[in-house]
């Protein structure tokens, strides 16, 4: 079977800061495929902290049933607008988790 | 957000459906921490005033007030001023009358370091310990009010407020919350329409009406081509907030947990079950910039295969080199400045966590910070040859890469960096914002 990522099977995966020193993650899901990822635990705070390189113990996971949603919001590695921050608004976080790819 | 632009049509509308209030944020931390730290707005006076313009006329003959929060992007009491003379300028033009209420929020850091040693600051996750002196670093110090000095200005006459920082739902919910309506349903509106049309389902198509009541709200959209689903409306508590379910507020906390979101028809969404628990403490959260040094940046084009080839080892001895020559030509400490070699086409945007490396060409942005702007330019004047010419260690010929202009170095000026994630516990829910109002006449 070939490889498919978060990003393929959700509606919309995107990130942005919350507040300068917070970033957040909403994945955007059709039910069965929300039920099957939170079902299995498919995004835990390990595999969070493995993907952006942040502790996991510092990463929040939320789970949105009305929606469909799960959020993930961990403490911005570099500060918003230090010399080392690179994606001033987080934008464009959402790309390694939406190319996680789903067992 | 005032001056991203609105169809006028859709104030129209609002207020033939028959608005009680016109609501807008006019600021965020989001663009970054250079607005607050030297008071400048975002947005430029013709695409705020066209905005203000449209609204006023509006708001004053409906006989409605117009409130505006986070004025100037970032709240200052220069913000606040900016705004306020556009207001009064359009006041004489179009020969409009109305009373103007100013709500100031800057803080003065001698009044938070008292507060500090009173214990009255706490910090907020992630948490960093807060001295006096990071308190006196800052330039600009902003209180995010809630509603009441909001509602204090309306219940003194105002028809126009001009707030400075506030949380991005205080001026919405102020007018309900003065009408006595519950407080869970209207933080949990004003969170949800704080962004205007981003509720709906084509977030550029202006703004929504949003209706409170004693069980719950209400959301309709004002662009008959947009809609409101119970997704759309549900997904924007999760907008820009890290936690989906809460929300603090200066008075306390909403939870939406139970919350329900219901389709009353194909554009219109209720929403019912939202809870507001009060806090114990009364808190404001506080927004801090501090100049953290200057800024030279340089720009230069790589096409070179062999050194995209190699690229990781290319900027490994350029570090190298640059901190080099630094120490060896200007005799500046290591700790007295920093630089950033951003590789745009390799990995700049994602840095470590980039997983493709697929480039055939990469501009390099390469950024210094030191303690004045003379040494920064100088540094990056130290760095230019290397931009254009170093090779690859043990190359057998020399590159040449591509500036795209001349001089090659750009002065950014002063950096900042927000210094404050921080709570105060004040006097009163008032005494942190200074009021002053103000009658604007056709005379």
């Amino acid at each position: 079977m070939p490889e498919v990522t978060l990003g393929e099977i959700a509606d919309m995966v995107r990130a942005k800061n919350a507040g300068p020193f917070w970033i957040t993650l909403d994945v955007f899901l059709d039910a069965e495929h929300y039920e099957a990822i939170v079902h299995a635990g498919t995004l835990s705070a390990e595999t969070i902290g493995e993907l952006y390189n942040v502790a996991p113990d510092t990463v929040l996971i939320f789970h949105v049933p009305t929606i469909n949603a799960i959020k993930i919001s961990f403490p911005r590695p570099a500060r918003q607008g230090s010399l080392h921050d690179h994606d001033m608004h987080a934008g464009q976080q959402d790309l390694p988790l939406a190319g996680l790819v789903i067992p | 957000m005032l001056g991203a632009g609105f169809p006028t049509a859709t104030i129209d509308r609002g207020i033939e459906l028959g608005a009680d209030a016109i609501a807008v944020d006019a600021g965020s931390t989001d663009s970054g921490p250079f607005y607050l730290g030297t008071g400048q707005a975002k947005t430029t006076t013709a695409q705020v005033e066209h905005d203000l313009r449209v609204l006023l006329l509006s708001a004053v003959n409906a006989s409605i007030p117009l409130l505006i929060g986070s004025c100037g992007t970032s709240g200052t009491d220069s913000g606040v001023n900016w705004i306020a003379g556009m207001a009064r300028r359009i006041a004489s033009e179009a020969h409009l009358a109305f009373t103007l209420a100013c709500i100031y929020s800057e803080q003065d850091a001698d009044d938070l370091v008292t507060a500090l040693n009173d214990g009255l600051i706490r910090p907020l996750a992630p948490a960093r310990a807060l001295s006096e002196a990071t308190l006196k670093s800052c330039s600009h110090i902003v209180g995010l009010m809630g509603h009441e000095p909001i509602s204090a200005a309306l219940r003194a006459g105002a028809d126009v407020v001009l707030a400075g920082r506030a949380t991005d739902t205080a001026v919405i919910a102020a007018v309900a919350l003065d009408h006595g309506l519950p407080a869970g349903p209207t933080w949990h509106g004003a969170k949800t329409v704080e962004c205007g049309g981003m509720c709906t389902t084509n977030p550029t198509a202006g703004g929504v009406l949003l209706e409170i009541d004693h069980t719950g709200f209400t959301v309709t959209p004002l662009d008959a081509g947009a809609a409101c689903t119970p997704t759309s409306i549900a997904a924007h508590m999760l907008y820009e907030n890290a936690n989906p379910f809460e929300l603090r507020e200066p008075p306390g906390t909403l939870d939406t947990t139970d919350a329900t979101y219901r389709a009353l028809d194909a554009r219109v969404v209720r929403v019912e079950g939202s809870v507001f628990e009060p806090a114990d403490t009364y808190t404001i959260k506080l927004e801090g910039s501090a100049p953290v040094g200057y800024e030279t940046v340089t720009i230069v084009g790589i096409r070179n295969p062999a050194v995209i080839a190699d690229i990781e080892t290319w900027t490994d001895f350029l570090t190298m080199l640059v901190d080099d020559r630094v120490s060896t030509v200007l005799g500046v400490a290591r700790d007295a400045y920093d630089f950033d070699v951003s590789r745009y086409g390799y990995d700049a945007v994602l840095g470590p966590l980039e997983p493709e490396h697929t480039s055939h060409e990469i501009g390099i942005l390469f950024r210094v910070r030191a303690g004045d702007q003379a040494t920064a330019t100088a540094i990056a004047k130290v760095a230019n040859p290397m931009l254009l010419h170093l090779p690859l260690p043990h190359a057998k010929s020399m590159p040449s890469f591509a500036f795209p202009f001349s001089p090659a170095e750009i002065e950014r000026g002063a950096a900042y960096e927000f210094v404050l994630n921080h709570t105060v516990a004040p006097a009163t829910p008032t005494s942190m914002f200074r009021t002053e109002i103000t009658a604007t006449s056709d005379a």
